[in-house]
């Protein structure tokens, strides 16, 4: 016992170095209309690594998750890395307007923060964290957070159950608004790599017209979230 | 009321100062004053006269996630902000309301006096319309003034909410702005019934064939800037 308590002294005494320990309390709220957010992953992981970038091609694992929700393969790659994960803090969806909160506790070098979770229903959207200096003071501090289009499918916004990376098609509308029937949007994504998202089309014919989506209900604006990390 | 709403006056202003000059030792005897100035950034959606509030913690206009109260729906349906500020005067956190007379065009901007005694958490609070939407609105939640010195003037951008009250149709008996002369507040409750992010109006030119609104009145965020300077 006495060599346990040793140790954490010790361990108090080595997270006062600048690359310190963290104990964080994090809440990440959906602000949009009527977009799903699929399960979360947070990771707090080491400078230099990301689970996406702007202008990069996604990977694999990132698509996956983008495409049909699938956290485990980003799971595993920051495992590797030795960060600080919570998965899945909402237990499932995180429904329009609703907020989770979660603690974090980040080893020494796991610094920056990065979060991911597909936006329901889109075809490759997604809500992102690339890579934040996760403050140091104790204190509130909040962010609003953008949705991104991981450039690996097209928007054709027809609900037909594609969650697979490489399928075309939206995999559900969790809010069961959504049509069915449209022709497609489009069949092409001109832009391949990481980028900003440019919102649903929609229209207003649940059972035909270009889109499942409904025009009036589906669509969006950034910011999509808010982020409130609390260092304590 | 026992509580004092100053409009734009130069009468309240050298009261403050006065006040302030005398009470110099106690915090809680010193009375603050801020000018907060609202610029509307969108091209064709006026804001309704804003309401402000100064309060303590405990106070919140609205909650993102949850329903809106009956005087936020009259202010984020109809543009008037009357039962919101009586309803914040009786709070126990409240400690000033004020209310601008005139609502703030496209490119214009409008300034507010107001004046409470100082305290630690004192926050500001304030609510408008964008009046040429179903029930959407914008403002601030519960903005921590504290850190804000003499002369100091701190400037946010802040997004459109969207009260959840009122359908998005866009119709022209719904929408109670200048581009059509509908109806204003109802106290039906035909959405989702949870304050969330605006996603946005589709207008007419995007294919939404009953919408009043054209291209003009799309809007995206940020939607207003405030400034809100400590005078005293």
């Amino acid at each position: 016992m006495q060599r346990l308590i040793r140790t954490l002294i010790l361990t108090g005494s080595l997270a006062a170095t600048p690359a310190m320990a963290q104990d964080l309390n994090i809440t990440i709220t959906n602000l949009t209309h009527a977009t799903y957010f699929t399960p979360l992953l947070i990771s707090a992981h080491p400078e230099g690594n990301h689970l996406f970038q702007l202008g990069v091609a996604a990977t694999s694992n990132l698509q996956a998750m983008a495409e049909g929700g699938d956290i485990s393969g980003l799971v595993t790659d920051t495992t590797t890395l030795g960060a600080d994960n919570v998965e899945n803090p909402a237990g499932g969806l995180l429904a329009p307007g609703n907020s989770t909160t979660f603690s974090l506790m980040t080893a020494i070098g796991n610094d920056h923060l990065s979060l991911t979770a597909m936006l329901l229903p889109t075809n490759d959207g997604f809500v992102g964290l690339d890579a934040l200096k996760i403050p140091t003071s104790a204190g509130t501090y909040r962010y609003t957070l953008n949705s991104y289009d991981a450039g690996t499918e097209a928007n054709d916004e027809i609900v037909n159950g594609g969650g697979t990376p490489g399928v075309p098609g939206i995999p559900a509308d969790p809010g069961g608004i959504a049509g069915t029937g449209g022709t497609g949007v489009t069949a092409t994504e001109a832009n391949s790599v990481v980028h900003i998202h440019r919102g649903v089309i929609g229209d207003m014919d649940a059972t035909s017209g270009i889109s499942d989506l409904d025009s009036r209900v589906h669509r969006w604006l950034n910011p999509v979230a808010e982020l409130v990390i609390t260092v304590n | 009321m026992k509580r004092k709403s100053f409009y734009l006056a130069g009468v309240p202003l050298l009261l403050t100062t006065l006040l302030a000059g005398c009470f110099h030792a106690n915090d809680t005897n010193t009375v603050v004053s801020y000018q907060v100035t609202v610029t509307n950034l969108s091209e064709a959606q006026p804001l309704s006269p804003v309401a402000v509030i100064l309060h303590r913690s405990g106070y919140h206009t609205w909650k993102i996630g949850t329903a809106a109260s009956d005087s936020l729906e009259q202010l984020a349906e109809g543009g008037i902000p009357a039962a919101l500020l009586a309803e914040a005067s009786a709070h126990t956190s409240v400690t000033a309301t004020a209310a601008d007379n005139a609502a703030i065009p496209p490119g214009a901007s409008s300034s507010i006096i107001i004046q409470s005694p100082l305290h630690g958490d004192l926050a500001l609070s304030l609510a408008t319309m964008l009046v040429n939407t179903n029930d959407g609105f914008t403002g601030l939640d519960a903005e921590p003034l504290g850190t804000l010195s003499r002369q100091e003037s701190r400037s946010i951008l802040v997004a459109a909410y969207d009260a959840g009250t009122e359908a998005n149709s866009e119709t022209a008996a719904t929408v109670p702005g200048p581009a059509a002369g509908g109806e204003g507040y109802n106290s039906a409750r035909d959405d989702r019934n949870s304050v969330g992010g605006h996603p946005g109006v589709v207008s007419i030119d995007d294919g939404l064939g009953s919408s009043v609104l054209n291209a003009s009145h799309r809007f995206d965020n940020p939607i207003a800037r405030i400034t809100i300077t400590r005078l005293q």
